[in-house]
């Protein structure tokens, strides 16, 4: 076991767990945010930078600081070891650059994009971006490919995560996709002519952190807010059959898998599940799917709502704007 | 004269063929080393001569070697890392082509010292021609019996592979340049495990670069006490210069690491001066990737101090007013170099080498090429400079490997050494229409920079 201490807080962990991880074994704000991390993938990580931490000493045994900020979703903890993450203004600032970053090239098509709401990006953006971009010229653009009749592939928006070749490489039985091409004009890509098609490819779509790729049965049905989540199972031969029903009245507009509060999906599901039982007498429906990450679809709980928690609440921020103003947002970029 | 360790029989007719290489005293390192020295005396032997990498960091070769896992029950690799790409130098490729048996005499020396039965020669692509001299030369070596089963009788045996990259620059970066070789796309990994513990095929592995292998065969003949006498302090030995640019007698020179960079720049032995009579106006001492510094600071320290060819000495003032010696990258610049456009050059290249892992690097060089290409072009602005020099700050550290410093850092130094030139290019746009702007009528800079 190490005992390591993450913006004052100690949490002891096992050997060998990540920064990350541990981070969200304390849980809160303090939590690296994480865009290729994948906790159910291994081997990613380490790409996006957004989760740099600032390791202020090593270890116990050597407590000397690490010299640069270190990704903390693939740098494993050490005993004594001591981290800073929001309480560093060095790290904040480089977070923010990082955002800005993938949003260089980023469309910002949000109205358009089936994503918006449950977007990763989006959500790390609004924390951590800002409001106006220094980038003048052109962004970069890539037509819109289907990979499989399932899948669209928008790579304008995609931010090169590589979770979804690692589902390739790891949950699907044969890879037929991957990355080519090399810098900024990276993409992803299928082999010449070859769809995607097979049981698992649908995990795609779920680890994409933004629009990249999208689910061809829901593309442009609903914005993803107005739709309730249900969760439901089914038995299935190829997977756990847990899903999350995404409906509106009657209808099933998409079927996903369950997520847990860092966007990560814990078991995976097949194509099967995914995209030909799209009627709710498939399902033995469970109940409301409580989203608890912070994204603007996890505003509308229309679960049993806690009354007397809730008037509390509302006093509470009454009581807040009577005694101040509200904080302006910080929108500008500390020079 | 400076002493000549590596590139002492170059002029030799024939050097490159075993015969003629064998009769210069060629391959006697290998025969004292296996015959004589245990591995460890070897490593402790390398350790004692000072030897630090030749690549470009600078980290003492004998304490890498040290770090290898010995403990580890998988077998041992020797990689050198000949994919020299970076821009003003030349060196490796001039020693390969020359003396491709002392980097093999080297491989077989150092291996031994690790332990490895089993090495690779990493060349780039665009030295196809080189891999034939190589591997002509390792043939040679096979059948001469430094190669294979049983060398020299003893019961050390080493396989020798040489393997072409595909031209990505990004395979220099020895975790890429591993990634490479085993055959996957050259991304850099991500450090801890280093390839000490866990390199090629998992297994514990060095990677050297080709100078630094072929120090080694000397060290072991004269003695890594008379090779410690050579040079300055930490930095020892003998160290080859790719010289080029505005110089009377651009090439590749092999210096004392402490003569001093004026010598360098002016002797006759070396560069020659600065040619047509012009004036130095930059120098860029150790490849594109290291900080660009005006003459009057790379001749003398901010000190005041005559500045030498050393690690410590080119570094001396960090980066506000230092360099770093690098891989030996001489690029000298005149009074009509524009520094824009050289920096806008540097920056294109940053950005159509990077590899597009990680987000800083992919995104914020072509953004850095964009901005200087404006500026360049005259459609700058002067809150363009400080959005440059900003971009590559937040580039720099942030990256998964190094190739997003090297591409921040004669940004920023260029930025920092020479703002009144872009602040030119802003002011007097149709003065910069013409590619050769400085060419009839040298920047006059307030500071003044230049020296005669």
């Amino acid at each position: 076991m190490a005992t390591v201490t993450i913006d004052g807080v100690t949490v002891e962990v096992p050997d060998g767990t990540t920064i990350l991880n541990a981070a969200r074994k304390i849980g809160g704000d303090l939590v690296p945010p994480a865009m290729c991390y994948y906790s159910t993938l291994k081997d990613s990580g380490g790409k996006c930078r957004v989760c740099l931490v600032k390791v202020a000493q090593g270890s116990a045994k050597d407590p000397r600081p690490m010299p640069k900020l270190m990704a903390s979703c693939r740098t494993t903890v050490m005993d004594g070891m001591v981290v800073q993450s929001i309480t560093s203004p060095e790290v904040l600032e480089a977070r923010k650059s990082v955002v800005e970053f993938l949003l260089l090239n980023h469309p910002l098509d949000c109205p358009i994009c089936d994503q918006a709401g449950e977007c990763d990006l989006q959500n790390l953006a609004y924390k951590h971006g800002i409001a106006q971009t220094r980038y003048e010229e052109e962004k970069r653009t890539f037509e819109k490919i289907d990979i499989g009749d399932k899948i669209k592939l928008h790579m304008t928006r995609c931010i090169l995560c590589y979770r979804c070749t690692f589902v390739a490489n790891q949950l699907t039985d044969s890879r037929v996709h991957g990355i080519i091409g090399r810098g900024d004009a990276s993409e992803i890509s299928t082999y010449i002519e070859k769809a995607i098609d097979n049981d698992f490819s649908g995990n795609m779509i779920d680890v994409c952190p933004v629009g990249a790729l999208t689910d061809k049965t829901f593309r442009f049905k609903s914005r993803v807010w107005f739709t309730k989540p249900l969760d439901a199972h089914r038995s299935c031969p190829k997977c756990s059959g847990k899903v999350v029903l995404w409906t509106k009245g009657e209808e099933v507009l998409r079927v996903s898998a369950r997520t847990d509060e860092y966007n990560e999906v814990k078991e995976f599901i097949c194509n099967d599940c995914r995209f030909e039982h799209k009627q709710l007498s498939d399902w033995t429906v469970e109940g409301p799917r409580h989203i608890n990450r912070h994204s603007v679809i996890a505003q509308n709980h229309y679960e049993h709502v806690d009354l007397i928690k809730l008037k509390k609440e509302i006093e509470r921020q009454i009581e807040f704007e009577k005694g101040k103003a509200l904080p302006e947002p910080k929108n500008e970029l500390s020079a | 004269m400076g002493k000549k360790f590596l590139l002492e029989h170059v002029n030799v007719p024939g050097i490159a063929a075993y015969e003629v290489y064998r009769k210069h005293g060629g391959y006697n390192s290998v025969e004292k080393a296996l015959k004589s020295m245990t591995r460890d005396q070897l490593i402790e032997e390398v350790k004692f001569s000072g030897l630090r990498g030749r690549g470009g960091a600078g980290f003492p070769a004998g304490m890498k070697w040290s770090f290898l896992d010995q403990k580890s029950d998988k077998p041992k690799y020797l990689v050198c890392n000949a994919d020299e790409s970076e821009p003003g130098t030349f060196k490796d490729r001039y020693l390969m082509e020359r003396l491709p048996h002392l980097l093999i005499e080297g491989m077989i020396v150092s291996s031994y010292a690790l332990g490895a039965r089993t090495s690779f020669i990493y060349v780039r692509g665009e030295y196809m021609y080189v891999l034939r001299i190589l591997e002509k030369a390792i043939e040679e070596a096979y059948a001469a019996g430094f190669l294979g089963k049983n060398i020299l009788g003893t019961d050390y045996s080493l396989d020798l592979y040489v393997h072409p990259g595909a031209g990505a620059y990004i395979c220099g970066e020895e975790t890429a340049l591993l990634e490479s070789l085993e055959g996957k796309r050259g991304l850099p990994r991500l450090k801890p495990p280093f390839p000490a513990i866990a390199g090629l095929y998992a297994s514990p592995t060095v990677v050297n670069n080709v100078e630094t292998i072929a120090s080694v065969p000397c060290i072991v003949n004269i003695s890594a006490d008379l090779y410690n006498d050579v040079g300055i302090g930490k930095s020892t030995g003998t160290k080859l210069i790719s010289a080029s640019g505005h110089i009377n007698k651009p090439g590749v020179y092999e210096i004392e690491l402490g003569i001093p960079v004026e010598e360098f720049i002016y002797s006759d032995e070396y560069c020659g001066g600065i040619w047509k009579g012009r004036k130095l106006k930059a120098v860029v001492a150790g490849g594109s990737s290291v900080p660009i510094l005006p003459a009057n600071l790379i001749l003398k320290t901010a000190k005041g101090e005559p500045r030498l060819m050393t690690y410590e000495s080119l570094a001396d003032g960090g980066f506000a007013t230092g360099t770093m010696l690098g891989s030996g990258g001489f690029v000298v610049m005149d009074d009509s170099t524009c520094i824009v456009r050289n920096t806008w050059t540097y920056s294109r290249f940053y950005h159509h080498e990077s590899c597009g892992q990680c987000s800083p690097c992919r995104e914020g060089t072509g953004w850095m090429e964009k901005v200087l290409h404006r500026i360049e072009h005259g459609h700058g602005t002067m809150k363009d400079i400080d959005l440059l020099a900003d971009i590559a700050r937040k580039i720099e550290g942030n990256t998964i490997c190094p190739l997003g410093d090297a591409a921040s850092w004669p940004v920023a130094s260029a930025i920092r050494h020479f703002r009144e030139e872009f602040e030119y290019h802003v002011k007097h746009p149709e003065k910069v229409v013409d590619p050769n702007h400085f060419e009839k009528e040298p920047f006059h800079s307030e500071k003044q920079h230049a020296i005669a």
